[in-house]
């Protein structure tokens, strides 16, 4: 459904693909699991494999290089790579460019051991190859995050307790991106997942400037002005977020200047627009400006261009690679979530019973939403209805109906010939850039503007689960709920066993207890609600319970394999503190 | 639906038990009736109408005190009583717990035929498995130690542990004991047969009324108000289980009982394909955490986890427990445990999960006797889960007590007294459960120190030595140095250093212990108790001499060992009191006795405004300068001359050391070792200490702890009170005549009782044994409550024990009676008779030979170094 056939089909056991089934895949010409699907021509293109960036030290910390190839010999079907993934027709591109500094961390060299000309290779005797809990560990961990909201004179006024993220990568680099941030000059708090697809170049940059965007567009006039004529005068700023990031959620210092004068431009209007009454600010609009003043500032820095040759690449690969974005802004008992794309924000409900329930907060905008194709449809005319979404993809093409970047799907096609004529080497010798979709006739085809739904929080809102498809596409979200739930109230509404009048021998009670407490065994070793749920996500077997086994064989695949098992997944919990809400409550 | 069942099981057995006392209690009246009319005046009122307040008026009223009431909230039975699993078990570790399970067991043996009410009485017998050598050890002593009171047990091999059992996987056991006369018994009809027995003998039974408080006019209990009126009384008895705790709390001036419940699980089964027999053995396997007993031709199993679950820390009250929920998860690792020790129950179906609420003390003991503030309110509570095996015996303690003023036994380990108001906060108990519910079935090992609860009084000196390497232990809520870890050693964790063997300290304490023989050591003493007395005229010396069996009208300035006696003779307290001046005293009791000191002076002190009786324990740090240059180091300090010539034995002196005034230096050490005490006002202690360490660091000073401390005075034969000596025991039974001037001039508590025993001589003596074939590095050490035996007959058992680095040997205290051999009656013990005798210590079942001594080994107090023994060793720093 969308997903990629690999997924679909995918076997539970790993290494046990057989031969039809594997020529299967070669020949489809479906989508491929990426967002974009580029229909293929041939399937002998080259693989310029050391071109790719390499799985990260994170990853795998632990597996050498021969027990990887191991791996990687007894199941290779690499190949199937370019069939579905754009980077095969980029193959220099990602190396010519001088690699971000922020991304040496990301990314090594890749050794030659494992290229290989592509040709069938079957699976053969079956390996095992398992990591320890403690590897297991360390590759969940490397990326987790907790912020706790401080406490003042042992109180914490704030609705939100804190928060829990953590990402685990499929792709390599990541493609996912999270953000964080606490609102200085209004209250309230950011937090946002962002799935980027053809590159992490729009993701990585939706991430460090949406929420400057946002909280741009929440400030009242004043303080704009306050801002504006501190930068005048060449005095301090006044800040305007706190951000809370992993070490590993970096910044680009190159475009900062960039971003920050495209940023200054539109408070500036914002400035010039205000009419001088000081209406109360709308959050809903706010969001709905800010995210499209953001896809505007990326569409127009890319046309623009910019002297800096680096720059101005990197703006290109912004504007020509997407990203989906969900976030929530969270004021008090105010709680706004703006989607774009089919990541998901899921509100943790407990009843009364102390039974968990899942409120969703956002709408996928994809094939599965009926009100977004319809509205594609409106959109143009009566004779592309059977066109413009094909596949249960956008032209057939990309998932997500909603996304920033992606100007393939908004610019016209004069424009996109422009701009890549004119711009740097990279883009011109890049056949995805090149080419245009098939029945591409009245562009846009592709908006950012998201979908704002607004909820009150009530004590018994517990948390919120925002989290990129990666995991909504494994676990169900009343599964999710449930996990999650389960593991901030410590597990004790795990609900207890009470014989009854059930026949239940002794045997039968200590075997179920036993399996009991391996659940909760799990539930220990994470101290981060976001690592818990990608256990269960990765991890999960038929009956629920994480498998170690399993998890470790997910979390052992080379990173090509990876991609093929799962997506990135990028989770954040945020926790609500139902004291202060309850007391919001009472006060009105 | 155990409930249910129960008390299905209950009315049909106990029916002809109910008419019985039913009439007996107001003549043909209902619980309705009674609960209307509450006498308005009684000599006692129990209050907890559970097994121990049953058994409280049991024993009054046989011991013909009538005129009792006693109330019960609920129903009669219907607290812990009832979910009791109904074990009674002899096996325990202290010799005051036996003898009360012993006499429990024989008095529910004959209950049945005294009052016709069904108990359920069967005498199973229980198996204690070990499933490593340390256990079977743990074992052994006990074993030995219920021999010796007449309580037939044994060590069986595990064939024996598969006949008497059927079910039982003995594969990873190493042995086991058999004690054959243990028994099963229904608690709740325990109780019953206990309260109609009580009420045909007068004793009135109210249920459905709770007591709200406890009137107390000038410290005496004067009466009861109830939620039905309120009752004049003189004698009040707390016996309200888990609520005894808030109870205690209602009164206006609180009586602090420290207690705390944890809930408690176990599980019953329906019936085997083939039914347990009735007499089947209970199974203790304490490695596992559980215990197992046959019930209705199922099982009956639970246990003790390490993970407990307090409850009502909030003290919340229920009227009678209602069936708790049943917490599988939490069991799960006792059912595992059950299954491994009896795998064929696999196939057998669960009837239910039992969840009943226990009562835990900070220190394992159950807590009984009067209260320190108010007298004539007693408390019996706080059973940790054996209130059916000490039901009988505590119940008999407790009504001798009130009876008589005093128990026939020394129940001092058990006295309320032992405890402060400050081991009472709710916080304190609620951790400190935690950790002795676990312990219940952990190896019992000595020399053990509780993990919660800890760092609650402190000397000011703590820092200072806890950054020397300084380890711990707790005493009376205080933190006492047990040794001091030097810098480059490693010792054991606290799991792995418990051992009934050499220990790893050995080797420290051994340099503190040369230290303190040749040169100068330091131990912070702070915890000890210290009392002033004062008066404007003579009437504190008037009142000492009254109290104390020495003769106190000294000198000023001299310091007077004397023990406060009772009327029996025997040792209230044992201290040492400095003549300050005239008309003051300065008081050192041992650290426990803080609250028991102070109560019985208060109890005997006259209502005089012009005596002034003030604890100033937290007033002052006592530093312990022991060892032959600490006349040097204070000398040094003090710019005064401090040879025995100027400052003799014994003797007082306020002077300044360092930069400070007003020390209070004392010539004695505890310990028969040459040195001084320092009482220093806290606010100089941390000058003090670094002023003698460092000026003591060219007399080799170091600093020391307890355990060093404890062998220099065992192998000196220096008893101390509350672990040699008791309330039972008088001066002349450990050699202390000397101590005692029955001619002083005046009279004084305990004179009668001894000049009478000076007479007949005394039953029991003191003595010191030299363990002789004792290997230090591969025998089981001694510890204390070893028998001893005398040409082969069985004559006491031990106090105490230490290793005597001096002499190379282990020294242990202990009474030697004389039983006669045709009687078994106590006859006069001579030093003669002690003397002329061949002595063995039974340690775990093994017998060491042992050298008998009646006074401490001289040649310890000429120690000289000879000089050509001298090393270059000795040049060194210690």
């Amino acid at each position: 459904m969308g997903r990629c056939c690999c997924r679909c089909c995918c076997p539970r056991g790993l290494w046990m693909l057989s031969a039809p089934y594997y020529d299967d895949r070669r020949m489809c010409v479906c989508p491929g699991p990426r967002r974009i699907g580029i229909p293929v021509r041939s399937s002998s293109l080259p693989l310029f494999s050391d071109a790719m960036p390499a799985p990260t030290q994170l990853f795998f910390p632990l597996i050498r290089n021969c027990e990887l190839s191991r791996i990687y010999g007894t199941a290779c079907y690499c190949h199937h790579k370019h069939l579905c993934c754009s980077s095969p027709y980029v193959p220099q591109s990602r190396l010519r460019y001088t690699p971000h500094p922020a991304y040496a961390t990301f990314c090594r060299p890749k050794e030659n051991w494992w290229q290989y000309t592509q040709g069938r290779r079957y699976a053969s005797t079956p390996q095992k190859f398992y990591l320890t809990p403690p590897q297991v560990n360390s590759i969940l961990k490397a990326n987790e995050y907790s912020f706790k909201v401080p406490e003042f004179d042992g109180k914490n006024v704030s609705s939100v307790l804190g928060f829990d993220s953590n990402q685990l990568p499929a792709n390599a680099p990541i493609e996912d991106r999270r953000s964080a941030a606490t609102c200085l000059q209004t209250r309230g708090m950011l937090l946002g997942v962002f799935d980027g697809h053809a590159g992490c170049a729009c993701s990585q940059a939706v991430s460090e400037r949406l929420f400057y965007y946002i909280a741009v567009s929440l400030l009242p006039h004043e303080t704009l002005l306050e801002i504006e004529n501190a930068v005048e005068s060449g005095r301090a700023l006044l800040p305007i977020l706190q951000w809370h990031k992993h070490p590993n959620d970096y910044f680009s210092k190159e475009a900062s200047k960039l971003y920050f004068n495209s940023l200054r431009t539109y408070w500036q209007e914002l400035i010039d627009l205000n009419t001088g009454e000081s209406a109360d600010i709308d959050v809903k609009e706010a969001l709905i400006n800010a995210f499209k003043r953001l896809d505007n500032d990326i569409s127009l820095e890319a046309q623009v261009g910019d002297p800096n040759s680096f720059l101005n690449y990197l703006v290109l690969r912004v504007a020509f690679s997407g990203a989906t974005a969900c976030v929530a802004h969270v004021d008090g008992v105010d709680l706004h979530v703006a989607n774009t794309g089919d990541s998901r924000a899921m509100l943790g409900v407990q009843e009364e019973d102390g039974s968990w329930s899942a409120v969703t907060l956002s709408n996928d905008h994809n094939a599965q939403n009926e009100r977004e194709l319809e509205r594609l449809k409106l959109e143009h005319p009566k004779n592309e209805a059977k066109s413009v979404v094909k596949q249960d993809r956008l032209l057939g093409l990309l998932m997500p109906f909603r996304a920033f970047g992606d100007v393939k799907f908004k610019w016209s096609i004069d424009l996109q010939k422009r701009v890549i004529e004119s711009g740097p080497d990279q883009l011109n010798d890049n056949e995805y850039t090149k080419f245009i979709p098939p029945n591409y006739y009245t562009p846009p085809y592709l908006t950012a503007e998201p979908e704002v739904i607004y909820h009150r929080l009530r004590p018994q809102d517990k948390f919120l689960v925002l989290a990129t498809d990666g995991l909504w596409e494994t676990m169900h979200r009343q599964d999710v709920v449930r996990i999650v739930g389960e593991y901030l109230t410590g597990m004790h509404r795990q609900q207890p066993i009470a014989v009854g009048g059930y026949k239940v021998t002794l045997g039968q009670m200590h075997g179920l207890l036993t399996e009991r407490r391996a659940k909760m065994s799990s539930v220990f070793e994470d101290q981060n609600a976001a690592t818990h749920l990608i256990r269960h996500a990765v991890g999960n077997n038929e009956f629920g319970t994480v498998d170690h086994e399993r998890l470790s064989k997910m979390l052992s695949l080379p990173e090509e394999l990876a991609r093929m098992y799962r997506d990135d997944i990028t989770i954040i919990v945020v926790q609500f503190n139902s004291h202060v809400v309850g007391a919001y409550q009472n006060q009105e | 639906m155990f409930y249910r069942l129960l008390s299905v099981v209950q009315r049909q057995r106990t029916s002809q038990g109910w008419q019985n006392w039913s009439p007996a209690r107001s003549g043909a009246s209902t619980a309705e009736a009674h609960s209307v009319a509450l006498p308005a005046q009684t000599q006692v009122v129990i209050c907890g109408g559970g097994i121990m307040g049953t058994s409280v008026a049991y024993h009054l009223s046989k011991m013909g005190w009538k005129d009792i009431v006693l109330l019960e909230q609920g129903r009669l039975a219907a607290g812990s009583t009832r979910f009791c699993a109904g074990i009674l078990s002899t096996a325990r570790h202290l010799t005051i717990e036996q003898k009360m399970a012993d006499y429990s067991n024989k008095l529910y043996h004959q209950l049945e035929q005294e009052t016709g009410i069904h108990t359920g009485y069967i005498r199973t017998g229980s198996i204690f498995l070990a499933q490593n050598q340390d256990r079977l050890i743990s074992l052994k002593r006990v074993n030995s130690r219920l021999n010796v009171i007449g309580i037939p047990s044994e060590i069986i091999s595990l064939k024996r542990v598969a006949e008497l059992h059927p079910l039982l996987n003995v594969h990873d056991l190493v042995g086991a004991m058999h004690v054959p006369e243990d028994a099963v018994v229904s608690s709740a009809d325990v109780a019953l047969a206990l309260a109609s027995a009580a009420s045909q003998n007068g004793v009135q039974i109210y249920d459905r009324t709770s007591v709200v408080h406890v009137m107390v006019k000038k410290g005496q209990v004067t009466g009861v108000e109830t939620d039905k009126g309120q009752i004049e009384c003189q004698y009040f008895v707390n016996c309200a289980g888990q609520w005894a705790y808030e109870l205690g709390l209602s009164n206006e001036e609180p009586i602090s009982i420290p207690l705390h419940a944890c809930e408690h699980f176990y599980l019953l089964t329906r019936p085997l394909e083939t039914p347990l027999q009735s007499n089947t053995p209970t199974i203790v396997d304490a490695d596992g955490r559980i215990y197992i007993r046959n019930w209705q031709g199922g099982i009956l199993s639970g246990g003790f986890e390490k993970t407990p679950k307090p409850i009502f820390t909030e003290g919340k009250n229920q009227l009678e427990i209602q069936n708790l929920q049943e917490d599988w998860d939490h069991f799960e690792p006792l059912l595992s445990s059950l299954l491994r020790r009896m795998p064929e129950l696999e196939t057998l179906e669960i009837m239910k999960l039992v969840n009943c609420p226990e009562t835990f003390t900070p220190d394992m003991r159950c807590i009984m006797g009067e209260s320190p503030l108010v007298q004539g309110y007693f408390v019996l509570a706080g059973m940790n889960s054996a209130g059916l095996s000490f039901g009988g015996g505590a119940g008999k303690y407790l009504a001798e007590w009130m009876v008589h003023g005093y128990p026939s036994e020394n129940v001092w380990e058990l006295d309320l007294k032992r405890f402060g108001a400050l081991q009472s906060s709710r916080t304190f108990l609620r951790h400190r459960v935690m950790e002795v519910m676990p312990l219940l079935y952990d190896l019992k090992v000595p020399r053990w120190d509780f993990q919660t609860g800890r760092q609650l009084r402190t000397s000011p000196l703590y820092d200072r030595l806890d950054a020397q390497g300084a380890r711990w232990m707790e005493k009376h809520g205080f933190e006492r140095p047990k040794y001091f870890v030097p810098p480059d050693k490693d010792l054991l964790a606290l799991e792995q250093s418990k051992t009934f063997y050499k220990p790893d300290w050995f080797d420290i304490v051994e340099s503190e212990v040369k230290c303190c023989k040749e040169a100068v050591c330091v131990i912070d003493m702070s915890s000890f108790t210290k009392f002033e007395i004062t008066s404007t005229g003579d009437q504190a010396l008037e009142i000492l001499q009254y109290l104390f069996s020495n003769d106190l009208d000294v000198p000023v300035g001299h310091i007077v060992h004397t023990g406060m006696l009772n009327e029996g003779g025997g040792y209230e307290n044992d201290c040492s009191i400095a003549r300050l001046n005239k008309r003051s005293f300065f008081m050192i009791s041992p650290t426990d006795q803080q609250v028991h000191c102070w109560a019985w002076l208060k109890k005997h002190m006259p209502k005089d405004s012009n005596l002034l009786l003030e604890d100033v324990t937290w007033k002052y740090t006592a530093l312990n300068l022991i060892g032959p240059r600490a006349v040097d180091v204070l000398s040094e300090l003090s710019y005064a001359p401090m040879t025995s010539d100027h400052f003799p034995s014994l003797f007082c002196k306020e002077m300044s050391v360092g930069y400070a005034n007003g020390i209070r230096v004392m010539s004695m050490t505890h310990t028969g070792e040459p040195g001084f005490m320092l009482y220093i006002p806290i606010e100089y202690a941390l000058h003090v200490y670094n002023e003698v360490m460092s000026v003591g660091q060219k007399y080799g000073i170091r600093n020391a702890g307890y355990y060093a401390l404890r062998s220099l005075r065992i192998e000196k034969f220096f008893a101390f009170w509350g672990q040699d000596l008791n309330t039972l025991t008088t001066p002349l039974e450990c050699g202390r005549e000397s101590r005692v001037k029955l001619e002083k001039g005046m009279d004084f508590i305990g004179r009668d009782a001894l000049l009478q025993q000076k007479q007949n001589g005394v039953y029991k003596r003191l003595t010191m044994f030299i363990l002789d074939d004792h290997d230090t590095d591969l025998d089981l050490w001694p510890w204390w409550g070893e028998p001893i035996y005398r040409n082969g007959q069985y004559v006491g058992k031990t106090t105490s024990s230490a290793y005597s680095y001096t002499m190379e040997r282990h020294v242990c205290l202990g009474f030697v009676h004389n039983f006669s051999e045709d009687t078994g009656e106590e006859q006069v013990v001579t030093p003669d008779f002690i003397n002329r005798g061949e002595y063995e210590i039974d340690i775990a079942g093994h017998r060491f030979q042992a050298k008998a001594k009646l006074y401490p080994v001289t040649s310890l107090y000429t120690h000289k170094r000879r000089k050509d023994d001298v090393e270059l060793s000795d040049l060194h720093g210690k």
